[in-house]
């Protein structure tokens, strides 16, 4: 892929699973799962605790480097699929967002520190100004200058999304993305997906089916033991999925 | 098909009887030349037979350290398993062949020099030697997960290896500014003692390739096993051994 | 990509939250001087010894605290996975690496500075007519400090008994460069002070290779 002209124009990045495997130990977290989300895809990843949820988003991130198989990328804009050799790596990583199970943020850094640091990191222009920016939709701008320890758990998870929505993603990745939120909290984060998915960007979430970040979902992918049980764009209705996994979390 | 690869194992059986048999009959005939045919050195006296297997280990050692290098940086521009058991096993194998280097270093010295341990260079350079790859084994028990122990492991292995130079001559340079204990210079060696010397290189040179192919095939096996009990796992509750006949394509 | 300019973000970062808490910087500082005061205690240091055993002291002191100060700098990035959010940056991996060594290299710095009025008045010995020589050898054995220091936490950061593990590993590989600087260190306090070139240049070749070995190798370190 290009370092592309259009790094700025709207559209998603798609991606593709080919028989990706990954074994941790004597255990497999992924057994050769084939899969392709396509740009401006709004996918719920549904499934079991251990079902292999969390090492998807990872390896969509390019965290995990594969007992076997690959994962692609390919842009609505410009037709570009490449090997994941360093340098691509670097362009891709770019634009992807990702909310993980930790909070991924400096406790011995105040907010607007973290959110300056990761805007350097990934060379925005006016760092300063984008952090503040992203500080005010998620209810944090009187806090901007409190250290991240301080917060409460609602506020970081609201801090960490707006650290993954940054950059502006082409592609967002979000583990259980609602964890901790408050009933506003909620409703920020069923916003900012909206607009994202407005803007053509491709969403990727594990999730247990509740809250309003599972409204513009149009794909749900059921997990069991690493492989795909169940995918909507074959056959099923996403929103039954979800309530039935809604139903299945509640149950346990 | 299955009496085919019983017979393959038989043959490899037989094969490693012999490999065995041979290295055994060569360390008889080194250890009997280094008793009875080396002629006795003038000053030291018989204790200096001693020197037959000092010497050989160490430089078989060095052999095997050497090897473990090399596959360390096999493993990482790879990943493929097997580099990562030769290097585990030919470390393996090393810290034995130094242990007897510095245990038969003593014994030659306290009746030549007086004293059983001197901090001449030597001496503690190989100690220091010791005590690294010792720690590169130690280290490897403390990590669980394959592939990280692996990646974790090579990266030491590869700067122990790097450290060794040095160490050698730091110490060799710290200690001839030092007083110290005058150790017999050079010269030449006696034609006959270079022969029994070069024989007795030659059986632990055997000696370390046979230890070297026990202990890779060892370390194969196990993780055979693991793939074996992965691939049942996948199978979910079958019939017991079915598993381990159809499955031609194990995937590492 | 450029590594300078990630480097120079995460070193900016690494300082700041450093001077916030002075966690490392503090215990470094405390740590040092009570071995070298417990030191004094072993013989007697206001005798022409102080001379022959001060470099090496005062250079065990710091290989000491550097095998336990140095293995917060990966353990700390794992509290909330924020080692994660720096392999998503799009940054050339290494730069995490070498932004670490970096910071250590001026924390250990600053502590040494702070460290070596004390070090004199203690063992009686000149500093004044040797200060810019010290200085530069101090900095070279401070860079083979943290730079294996670094690496080697980012190794037992991912092994069990990890606190134990690094000063395990750590001290037989820093063997030559403890020789050589305590040796560059002794040279400077003999009656007639020199530095030793050959000692310099241990040190100077540790720091190479070693640098060269971790921008070869240091990014496996970090994958998961």
């Amino acid at each position: 892929m290009q370092a592309d002209s259009a790094s700025h124009a709207r559209g998603g990045l798609g991606l593709q699973f080919i028989e990706f495997a990954k074994r941790y130990g004597a255990r497999f977290a992924l057994r050769g799962v084939s899969l392709a989300i396509a740009p401006g895809e709004c996918v719920a990843l549904v499934g079991p605790n251990g079902s292999g949820k969390t090492t998807l988003l990872k390896a969509a991130a390019l965290l995990i480097r594969p007992t076997a198989g690959r994962v692609q990328f390919c842009s609505a804009s410009a037709k570009g699929t490449g090997p994941n050799t360093n340098d691509d790596s670097c362009v891709i990583k770019r634009y992807i967002g990702f909310v993980s199970h930790s909070t991924l943020l400096y406790d011995d850094l105040t907010a607007e520190e973290n959110l300056v640091l990761f805007a350097r990191l990934y060379g925005l222009d006016a760092p300063d100004d984008r952090a503040r920016a992203a500080l005010d939709p998620a209810g944090l701008a009187a806090r901007h200058k409190d250290l991240v320890r301080n917060f409460s758990r609602g506020m970081r998870q609201r801090l960490a999304i707006a650290r993954a929505l940054l950059a502006g993603p082409k592609l967002l990745l979000l583990d259980e993305p609602s964890t901790g939120l408050d009933r506003s909290g909620h409703q920020w984060l069923g916003a900012a997906l909206a607009n994202l998915a407005a803007a053509g960007s491709t969403v990727l979430m594990s999730t247990h089916g509740a809250g309003q970040a599972s409204a513009c979902v149009t794909r749900a992918i059921r997990l069991l033991g690493g492989s795909i049980a169940e995918d909507s764009a074959v056959c099923g209705d996403p929103r039954a999925m979800l309530a039935a996994a809604l139903a299945a979390h509640q149950e346990a | 098909m299955a009496s085919a690869a019983h017979a393959m194992e038989t043959k490899k059986t037989g094969t490693q009887g012999l490999a065995t048999l041979g290295v055994a009959l060569l360390l008889a005939v080194a250890g009997y030349s280094a008793l009875f045919v080396a002629p006795t050195e003038a000053t030291m006296g018989l204790i200096q037979r001693i020197f037959y297997f000092h010497v050989p280990f160490g430089w078989s050692a060095f052999v095997a350290f050497f090897i473990s290098f090399l596959c360390s940086i096999g493993y990482l521009r790879s990943r493929a398993p097997k580099w990562d058991w030769l290097a585990v096993s030919s470390a393996e194998v090393g810290v034995p062949f130094v242990t007897v280097l510095l245990i038969t270093g003593p014994i030659w010295a306290h009746p030549v020099w007086g004293i059983w341990w001197t901090w001449d260079a030597r001496l503690t350079s190989t100690f220091v030697l010791w005590v690294l790859y010792v720690c590169y084994l130690l280290l490897r028990t403390l990590i669980d997960e394959p592939e990280r122990r692996a990646v974790v492991s090579a990266v030491f292995g590869i700067f122990a290896a790097f450290d060794v130079p040095l160490v050698y001559f730091s110490i060799w340079f710290f200690r001839t500014q030092h007083p110290q204990p005058v150790i017999g210079a050079g010269g030449s060696l006696d034609p006959r003692m270079r022969d029994v010397l070069l024989l007795c290189w030659a059986a632990t040179l055997g000696l370390l390739a046979l230890l070297l192919r026990q202990r890779y095939r060892l370390e194969a096996l196990r993780y055979e096993v693991e793939c074996l009990r992965l691939e049942s796992d996948r199978r979910g509750p079958g019939p017991q051994g079915f598993a381990t006949v159809s499955n031609p394509g194990r995937s590492g | 990509m450029a590594l300078g300019r990630p480097i120079g973000i995460l070193l900016a970062k690494e300082l700041r939250t450093e001077f916030r808490t002075r966690e490392l910087l503090v215990s470094t500082l405390v740590f040092v001087l009570i071995v070298l005061v417990l030191f004094s205690f072993t013989f007697d240091p206001t005798t022409a010894e102080s001379r022959r055993f001060g470099p090496g002291l005062l250079w065990l002191a710091l290989l000491f605290a550097g095998s336990l100060m140095l293995h917060p700098s990966f353990t700390r990035e794992q509290s909330n996975d924020t080692l994660v959010a720096l392999r998503l940056a799009p940054i050339e991996p290494v730069s995490i690496v070498a932004a670490k060594i970096l910071a250590n290299f001026c924390f250990l710095l600053v502590a040494e500075l702070v460290l070596l009025p004390v070090f004199a008045a203690l063992y009686n010995l000149r500093l004044l007519p040797v200060l810019g020589r010290l200085v530069a050898v101090l900095v070279l054995g401070t860079l083979a400090l943290s730079i294996v220091g670094t690496v080697f936490a980012a190794i037992s950061s991912q092994a069990r008994m990890r606190e134990l593990l690094l000063p395990l590993l750590l001290l037989p590989l820093l063997t030559p460069a403890l020789v050589a600087s305590v040796e560059a260190t002794a040279g400077l306090f003999e009656d007639r002070p020199a530095l030793p070139a050959v000692w310099v240049g241990v040190l100077a070749a540790f720091d190479t290779i070693f640098l060269t070995v971790t921008w070869l190798f240091g990014e496996y370190l970090l994958e998961e």
